[in-house]
């Protein structure tokens, strides 16, 4: 076998697997639903067939042990227990293990496989079916070479084969075994045809026919046997020795045979033979010399054809990641043909720019989409999270997941899971609340925790809700006046209270568990949801539980963003954030004593002077522009010269000489070749939150 | 005009193999995911022979045995089926169904071209 199919297998295997993890789960939850019993079945029995087939046999052994007890699942000899839930569990991740010893080469303990197939043994072995079970314990057999005995002399068989009736139905063809027989050595067939109907009587579809077969071959009885294999059940078939010793092999019996059975229908073979050696013994003296054997012709068949190709392939993520990087130049070479097309005034040229345009735009979406994966995958991993945590915790969690189809760009989906694993695990360390607790609430022991994913325009929002015990407000602003996050009487709004969860090191958590309450975590979600230009936000109410929200861009590759100017230099903000536009005049300037505030229906919103912040020398245009952006709630603007409208963004790093510039997360290339720099804005906010708060404390 | 023939397997890895090892003898080769997709696939599009597995999501090896029997150019077409040593009873259920013969699994590319050659005569 190719590696390339070893590779398709370890893959495929690995999938497997996580769909064996969900169906026991699954299982677990309903331990009488015949379907996924089946389904657990279907995936272990894959897993066993495939991976002998592949050239991992310890995994093939291995699973037949478990393939062996879910069959007595099936059947209804074992019932669905904890124990054995727990047992499979462990199993599948040997399996998972044993499969990444290839792809390491280093070896899994042979010792835990070993312990799991006794258990399982036992298991099966304690059921009343022991004779059964110990049958069906033996792994595969190895693959039975036929032990041909070659003899020294070629055999001369007999062979009387009369298929069923019905031999058409199952779409075997006679006339196929009897050419196979034939390719063995020097034969003669011989037809019976007495079984055939009247033309009146005959149905067209049935078989009457039966045939005798003398062979002579070197092959054995089982040879011959194993031509019938598929039919014997329901045939008759004869097959007897006529002579061992080699002496019938040869011409002149078979033209003997051939002129005597022409006069007889029921021939006698034994008294023919017995003829032929008599007149054989006559005619020694002037045999002929020996006739060669025919030669069997092997056509090589014609390697020609069409191929089908198969509905889906498996490409490596490095040549996708490579195909929307190009995507990602030829966007930014369109951008440009567009603008020298129409600065050209060729309205020719424009056409085809125009054209270039959309197909480009199409080709983005495709190869962008390609990208796109279910997010339901990593959604059903949190189900054995979940389940490991609450009988580590003593806690009954029931997770639920919807919207697993949404979905999202392969690297999203990747850096999302630690993230939504330190929520899921905070959720349940610190919102649900023990059983006896949550019964003397009033509430059911069972506590929920629900995943949902959902997509809303260009980014996908997740929700982690429990019903749990909900934030404490009153601890979490203790323990932030303690750390001195915030001054003892600083007034916050909720939501600002909760995203100080959010701060390093900060943990209300009594005591320190295995899982959660060391105040690592949260900081480290909020950091990997920023990286992925999410926002995350918490809204949580007393003894009723809590949500957490994310919201992430559906791909990182390409960005809608918004393309303005000062003084001269092109900057992009992400589309994303921005609420709205606004002009600003001198005259707003003066009416709020030139402070950054401006009125907006009813609404005073501050906003940064981008000229100020980075230092970009010249004056400002009579008429300035104000950019709304909504970050995390809260409404800041940007002021900025112009306005140029929205741009289809290919994100490109900086790369490291400016790792540590602040304000900004990457750059693009434009139309005309110039490079703007796409903006941070939660970092620009920050920065300038930080530099008024320092202007405040100096002033007092 | 090179032999058509369907198979049928949940597995992809498994799906996979078979077609290259047909392939690589001169057939034509068809993949299906289950009974339900070789039905889908084979409505108007006959092919020479059918090798599907037993165990399948939406319609099973057997399911599709039945099935294809009842299109009248399928009815004589071979139809080998892929068990496993422990599924006795399954074979004679799909012999029964009008499968042709079978092959064991875990099976070696030789056998498969071995068994194909068997039943469809080239």
């Amino acid at each position: 076998m190719l590696d390339s199919h070893k590779q398709a297998f370890i893959e495929e295997a690995a999938e497997l697997l996580v769909s064996l993890e969900y169906s026991l789960l699954e299982l677990e939850q309903n331990p009488e639903d015949n379907e996924i019993i089946a389904k657990v079945f279907r995936a272990l029995h894959t897993i066993k067939g495939s991976s002998g087939m592949f050239g991992f046999d310890d995994i093939s052994i291995f699973t037949h042990d478990i393939e062996t007890m879910f069959d007595l699942v099936r059947n209804g000899e074992i019932s669905v227990t904890k124990e054995l839930i727990s047992l499979t569990l462990s199993a599948r991740d040997q399996i998972s293990a044993m499969l990444k010893e290839t792809e390491t080469q280093k070896f899994a303990d042979d010792d835990i496989t070993k312990e799991l197939v006794v258990t399982f043994r036992n298991m099966v072995i304690n059921t009343k079916f022991i004779s059964e079970a110990a049958k069906n314990s033996q792994p595969a057999d190895d693959e039975t070479v036929a032990d041909e005995e070659v003899q020294k002399s070629k055999s001369t068989y007999k062979i009387y084969f009369r298929p069923a009736t019905n031999i058409f139905s199952t779409g075997a063809n006679p006339l196929l075994l009897l050419n196979e027989l034939k390719l063995l050595g020097n034969n003669i067939v011989c037809h019976h045809s007495e079984d055939i109907p009247d033309l009146e009587n005959i149905q067209e579809e049935e078989c009457y026919s039966g045939w005798d077969i003398i062979v002579s071959t070197l092959r054995d009885r089982d040879t011959i046997k194993d031509i019938f294999i598929f039919v014997e059940d329901d045939c008759q078939l004869t097959i007897e020795i006529l002579d061992n010793t080699g002496k019938l092999d040869n011409e002149n019996f078979y033209s003997f045979l051939e002129s005597e059975i022409g006069k007889t229908t029921e021939a006698d073979y034994k008294k023919l033979v017995a003829k032929y050696r008599l007149l054989e013994q006559d005619i020694q003296h002037i045999r002929k010399s020996e006739v060669p054997e025919k030669k069997k012709i092997i056509e090589k068949d014609d390697k020609q054809g069409d191929h089908d190709t198969a509905t889906s392939i498996r490409v490596s993520a490095e040549k996708l990641d490579n195909l929307v990087n190009l995507v990602g130049e030829l966007v930014t070479v369109q951008a440009r043909l567009t603008q020298t097309a129409n600065s050209a005034n060729d309205p020719e040229l424009v056409i085809v720019a125009e054209e270039v345009e959309r197909l480009t735009w199409e080709l983005r979406d495709s190869a962008l989409n390609i990208r796109m994966l279910p997010i339901g995958t990593t959604f059903s991993k949190f189900k054995r999270l979940v389940r490991d945590l609450t009988q580590e915790l003593g806690k009954e969690v029931e997770l639920i997941t919807t919207g697993g189809e949404t979905e999202l760009d392969k690297t999203v989906i990747e850096r999302l899971n630690d993230p939504l694993v330190h929520i899921i695990r905070n959720s349940i360390d610190h919102g649900i609340e023990l059983p006896k607790v949550r019964e003397a609430a009033g509430k059911s022991r069972v506590g929920k925790v629900n995943l949902s994913a959902t997509q809303s325009g260009g980014s996908v929002i997740i929700k982690i809700q429990d019903d749990g015990a909900g934030l404490d407000k009153e601890a979490i602003r203790v323990k932030a006046v303690s750390q001195g996050l915030i001054s003892a009487e600083t007034e916050l709004k909720e939501s600002e209270l909760y995203s100080l969860i959010f701060t390093p090191g900060f943990s209300t958590a009594k005591k320190v568990t295995s899982i959660s309450g060391r105040g690592v975590g949260m900081d480290v979600v909020k950091q990997a949801i920023d990286n992925l230009r999410g926002s995350v936000e918490i809204v949580s109410a007393k003894e009723a539980g809590s949500t957490i929200i994310l919201k992430l861009p559906l791909t990182l590759a390409i960005i809608d963003g918004l393309l303005v100017q000062i003084g001269g230099d092109s900057f992009i903000l992400p589309l994303s954030v921005v609420e709205e536009c606004i002009e600003l005049s001198d005259s707003d300037i003066e009416k709020v004593h030139g402070r950054n505030l401006v009125h907006i229906r009813g609404e005073i919103v501050p906003y940064i002077p981008l000229r100020k912040t980075f230092n970009i020398p010249g004056d400002r245009p009579l008429i300035e522009q104000v950019v709304i952006s909504n970050v995390n709630g809260v409404r800041v603007g940007f002021a900025v010269d112009y306005v140029i409208g929205s741009h289809q963004t290919v994100l490109k790093n900086l790369g490291r000489v400016f790792k540590f510039v602040q304000g900004v997360s990457g750059a693009t290339i434009l139309g005309n070749g110039n490079v703007a720099l796409i903006l941070d804005i939660l970092k620009i906010i920050q920065n300038a939150e930080a530099k008024e708060k320092l202007k405040v404390a100096s002033a007092n | 005009m090179p032999k058509k023939i369907m198979t049928v397997d949940d597995s992809a890895s498994v799906r996979q193999m078979v077609s290259f090892t047909l392939r690589d003898a001169g057939y034509e080769v068809v993949e299906a995911a289950d009974g339900k997709d070789a039905l889908a696939k084979l409505n108007g599009n006959p092919v020479n022979m059918i090798i599907t597995d037993l165990n399948m999501p939406n319609l099973d090896g057997i399911g599709l045995i039945k099935a294809v029997r009842t299109i009248p150019v399928m009815k004589f077409v071979p139809i080998i089926m892929l068990t496993t040593e422990s599924q006795d009873s399954r074979k004679l259920e799909g012999k029964a169904a009008g499968a042709t013969g079978w092959i064991v699994k875990p099976f070696k590319p030789e056998q498969l071209i071995s068994v194909t050659k068997k039943v469809l005569g080239c």
